[in-house]
């Protein structure tokens, strides 16, 4: 399997989606 | 002249810093990403040493030193803000989003500036000819160097949002 890294695309496709899981954990933490 | 010794002042100083410093380093770290490596398979052979041997070893330095001041500053703000403590531990136990927003954010700044002094850097010093190396070894080093600004690349747009908005939490 191609590691999505080696794709500028999915990469910051990736940091969206932990955008999103950052912004959950600070509501679940705080 | 009273604004000098004010604390605000240096307050906003050491912030103005932390900012500059942060565009220093994620600037150079976007310029690899977005311009650089998508771009030098299109550089004909010939050329390519021109990047390689000039451009590479140049951005990297304020790459490097432009994560290092970033943190420097970041944590001199934290503690001046009174925060510092509190955000280490993401805020747990403090009831304050603020705290845990920020705290995200640093932590995520930390794992990026280890990656870079710690596993882009010394890589990159074998791909660069400061440190001896094989084909072999520079195929690798090159490798993980790349895999590892990847890795920062996206962890720098989580890390912006905590810290670009944090004012909101």
């Amino acid at each position: 399997m191609k590691n999505p890294l080696d794709s500028l695309g999915q990469t910051i496709v990736l940091g969206f989606v932990l955008t999103v899981v950052v912004v959950l954990l600070i509501h679940a933490i705080a | 002249m009273q604004e000098l010794v004010a604390f605000d002042w240096w307050l906003l100083f050491v912030r103005w810093c932390h900012i500059a410093s942060g565009v220093m380093w994620i600037g150079h770290l976007w310029y690899f990403n977005f311009t650089q490596t998508p771009t030098m398979p299109k550089i004909p052979t010939e050329l390519r040493p021109g990047v390689a041997k000039y451009i590479l070893p140049e951005a990297l330095f304020w790459f490097r030193w432009g994560a290092m001041f970033t943190i420097i500053f970041g944590l001199i703000l934290a503690w001046m803000n009174g925060y510092l403590w509190s955000a280490i531990k993401i805020g747990i136990g403090d009831h304050s989003t603020h705290n845990t927003a920020i705290g995200i954010g640093m932590w995520l700044g930390t794992i990026m500036w280890f990656n870079v002094w710690f596993i882009i850097w010394p890589n990159q010093k074998k791909n660069i000819g400061i440190t001896p190396a094989s084909p072999d070894e520079i195929k690798v080093a090159a490798r993980t160097a790349g895999l590892a600004s990847r890795v920062n690349t996206m962890l720098s747009i989580p890390m912006l949002y905590c810290m670009a908005g944090v004012h909101f939490y």
